[in-house]
């Protein structure tokens, strides 16, 4: 497991939605089983940027390459083949399914093992077993995240995008699922994840990229950016 | 007008329900993933009719054997018109849509009159021996309509619950982009929903021949009272429109007991308009 | 002082004559699509209306139907307006809020509705017999007729030409483009709708009420419902929905090709007779998939860039930057 490998590597996107550029020459780079966190006020481009990895993005220029592949542009429904899933922020689960059907709908594209996934997955998710026959839309929203999650990770991915996976949680669910994170990336799943939650995501995070106006303005370590006296003021609210 | 009278009424009112029930379930998978209300739904349903027809008439098959066939014939009707026409429609404005359709649905009328001519006849020859039970009178058709439809219902339940595909389609209807962003091929579980619609549809056509007649229309003049009892259950629920098929079903045969039969529809569509006005989302609730 | 008319010149004034009462209401849809949005399938019913009022308000009294009133040509009409748009306002009372799929199914219901309703009560329209008799005016040369018709469409035209360049067409417009935008800036959405959907009904009577002095008989299978309403979506996708004169030269185009089918057919051999009318429907039918999937914004788009393939907007780009 060589600590220098990449994994992701997005340089020089220019790209949005429809007719406007939202990101204006953003780079990031992800190594294996790493935690990278993007952080930034709002409008910086933070989800766009996380997005265009996934497909979700019209890039203009640039290039994403995963696992060594150029994979610019592709369709969301082949980039999850290749090894890389995506928690949205927001309508993450199937409502009307229940979580066992939820995290099937994950292993759509699995050979095989779904059984030995799903237990897995409730290893790390012990309150999803419990409701396993629950319908995902009369859930929490903490509980829907970990659905959210566990669906992800039906198809062993390489590398995890989560899209403020700790919006609009309580405080108590904010640390589980940071430390439910922390459980994910010892598996060998490499995470990139925009968060609000600036400081809590740092302080787990390897590196982060912190993003204004669509451009990268600050790259460090995790607790290198935390001790930027300057950062913390501008963009982590102090 | 007596008890038994009404009862009587009731029982006309399962077996219409029965038709409306699997039409609209049809209606409900399909809006339910794509969104769209296809107005040709009727006229798949004829087709689909008219194909069972030609087993029983031509070939001197059994019902119960045209029916598959028939199921089968409006499952192909369907990809088709949806791979050579809706697919390349999907992106526009949802109304281009439902023009659209409206014009397949006169497409696939002029071509059943093409093939078997406008002319109106009945489903199966022969008279049948009404069945008695007590006071109330059931032909036989409308034991095998009743029964076919809850058997179908059934194996429709089965399917969404516990197949893949079923459950794709059940996905894709809740939340299309986090489906595809899941790995499903979206285009697969179109077309099966296209196919599992259609099949619906010439069930319910073949049925709706049988209880009545075979008319180029017949499709048409049911597709009204289908998609009120579709909204009714909640557009876009198939189980939701179990019920509505039913309600609206037993509603209209009921009605005649105090108004002529040719304003059957009208009750069906009545019932809709209120159900829009005090609750759009359906008896059941329904997606937006 | 009769009139004789040779063969050809006189079909060309019976097709011209229709043609143009059918632009009438390719207007009337105009003013509910192509200005406001509103997918109005129950053509028919308002057409019905129209025609029935119109020959009620006109034809001496009879027995077997409502009539006696024995007013001019011009009362007919303008009767034949006040009763589809006093419909109209009930009707879009109703269904005016709802959206696009099931504003559709209520007014094929609508129109179905009334369909049934002068099909059944026979105090009314005399049911399936219908009421005949309806004269036109100023005699019966079709020549004299056509020019009547002619001058009603100019008037329409201009009347909603006027509408569409106004202030209150102007308002429409945004409302069908951007309506949360609409409503943001004040703008009662609800009314302006309804004030179109009324409106473009009255028109639709207006052209009913034409059609019943042309024919001089109106019954419930006479307007042939379905096909006629998708003539008419036809003639006005053909010509381009949102422009008056793409609703009026599509009118008289897709009458001129609909006409022309009929032709086509008549060479077929006799024992086709019968299948040619499901054979022009089916010409019809394919024709209208064609120009919605190589040109659906029409012959006369426009002149603001609307209709036609616009990219459905995804949940990824509503949800824009927020983060």
């Amino acid at each position: 497991m060589s600590e220098g490998e990449l994994i992701l590597d997005m340089s020089g996107l220019i790209g949005g939605y429809g007719g406007n550029d939202i990101l204006k020459g953003a780079s990031l780079t992800v190594q294996k089983n790493e935690i990278v966190v993007i952080v930034g006020p709002n409008g910086a481009g933070k989800s766009t940027l996380m997005k265009s990895a996934f497909g979700l993005v019209k890039i203009r220029q640039g290039s994403v390459t995963f696992q060594g592949d150029d994979i610019t542009n592709m369709r969301p429904d082949l980039v999850v083949r290749r090894g890389m899933s995506y928690v949205p922020q927001e309508k993450n689960v199937f409502p009307s399914m229940t979580v066992q059907e939820n995290l099937e709908m994950g292993a759509y594209l699995r050979k095989g093992g779904v059984a030995e996934k799903m237990e897995r997955i409730f290893e790390i998710f012990p309150r999803l077993k419990e409701r396993r026959k629950q319908a995902a839309g009369s859930m929490s929203g903490g509980e829907r995240q970990m659905v959210a999650m566990g669906r992800a990770l039906m198809l062993d991915p390489a590398l995890i995008l989560m899209d403020e996976p700790t919006a609009g949680l309580s405080p108590l669910f904010i640390e589980q699922t940071f430390d439910r994170i922390i459980e994910i990336n010892k598996l060998g799943i490499s995470v990139l994840m925009v968060e609000q939650n600036a400081k809590q995501a740092l302080e787990i995070a390897h590196r982060g990229y912190v993003l204004a106006m669509g451009r990268n303005r600050y790259e460090d370590t995790g607790a290198g950016l935390l001790g930027n006296q300057e950062i913390a003021e501008m963009f982590l609210g102090g | 007008m007596d008890f038994i009278d009404l009862l009587q009424l009731v029982v006309y009112g399962l077996v219409l329900g029965s038709i409306l029930t699997l039409g609209a379930i049809g209606v409900s998978l399909l809006f339910g993933i794509l969104r769209f209300s296809n107005f040709a739904h009727g006229d798949i349903m004829t087709f689909g009719a008219y194909s069972a027809f030609v087993v029983v008439s031509v070939f001197h098959g059994p019902v119960w054997l045209a029916l598959p066939v028939g199921m089968i014939v409006g499952a192909l009707v369907a990809i088709a018109a949806d791979q050579l026409v809706y697919r390349r429609l999907r992106r526009t404005q949802p109304v281009i849509l439902l023009i659209s359709s409206f014009g397949m649905a006169l497409i696939i009328r002029s071509i059943i009159q093409l093939i078997w001519g406008p002319q109106d006849r009945s489903f199966v020859k022969g008279i049948q021996m009404p069945l008695h039970f007590g006071d109330i009178v059931v032909r036989p058709d409308h034991l095998w309509i009743f029964g076919g439809c809850i058997a179908i219902v059934v194996a429709v339940h089965l399917f969404l619950t516990y197949t893949k595909m079923g459950k794709a389609m059940r996905a894709m209807s809740d939340n299309m982009d986090l489906a595809r962003v899941t790995g499903i091929d979206s285009e697969k579980v179109i077309i099966c929903t296209w196919a599992l619609g259609g099949a619906l549809a010439a069930a319910a056509g073949v049925f709706l021949a049988l209880d009545t007649r075979l008319t180029p229309m017949m499709g048409w003049s049911a597709l009204l009272p289908i998609f009120a009892a579709a909204i009714l259950g909640g557009f876009g629920k198939p189980y939701g429109a179990i019920v509505g098929g039913m309600v609206i079903g037993v509603v209209s045969e009921l009605s005649t007991a105090v108004l002529p039969p040719a304003y059957k529809p009208a009750i069906a569509f009545t019932v809709m308009v209120i159900m829009l006005i005090v609750k759009p989302t359906g008896l059941l609730g329904a997606r937006r | 002082m009769s009139f004789e008319l040779s063969g050809l010149a006189s079909y060309g004034v019976f097709l011209l004559t229709l043609a143009a009462i059918y632009a009438v209401v390719s207007l009337a849809l105009n003013v509910q699509w192509g200005m406001t949005g509103l997918f109005n399938i129950g053509i028919a019913g308002f057409y019905a209306i129209g025609a029935y009022t119109s020959a009620i308000l006109t034809t001496p009294a009879s027995s077997e139907h409502l009539g006696g009133f024995g007013l001019p040509f011009v009362a007919g009409l303008l009767g034949a307006m006040v009763t589809s748009g006093i419909v109209a306002v009930f009707v879009g009372l109703i269904t005016i809020s709802l959206r696009s799929d099931y504003l559709s199914i209520a007014s094929i219901g609508i129109a179905e509705i009334v369909r049934l309703i002068f099909k059944n009560e026979d105090w009314i329209g005399n049911g399936v017999r219908g009421i005949a008799g309806i004269e036109r005016p100023i005699g019966e040369n079709p020549l004299i007729y056509l020019a009547v018709v002619l001058v009603v469409l100019a008037l329409v035209y201009v009347a909603v030409e006027r509408a569409r360049k106004s202030p209150w067409g102007r308002v429409l417009r945004a409302v069908r483009e951007n309506e949360l935008g609409a409503q943001a800036a004040g703008k009662n959405v609800f009314r302006f709708r309804l004030e179109a959907f009324v409106l473009g009904s009255m028109l639709m009577g207006l052209g009913g009420a034409l059609y019943a002095h042309f024919i001089g008989f109106v019954s419930p299978e006479a307007f042939e419902p379905v096909f006629a309403t998708f003539l008419v979506w036809v003639m006005l996708i053909a010509g381009g929905s949102g422009s008056n004169k793409g609703a009026v030269l599509g009118a008289f185009v897709i009458w001129a090709v609909w006409s022309g089918t009929e032709l086509l057919t008549n060479l077929l051999p006799a024992d086709f007779t019968t299948q040619a009318s499901a054979l022009r429907v089916l010409l019809i039918g394919v024709l209208l998939q064609i120009i919605l999937l190589r040109r659906p914004e029409g012959i006369l788009p426009e002149e603001r860039p609307h209709v036609g393939a616009s990219p459905v907007s995804s949940t990824e780009e509503e949800e824009e930057e927020t983060a």
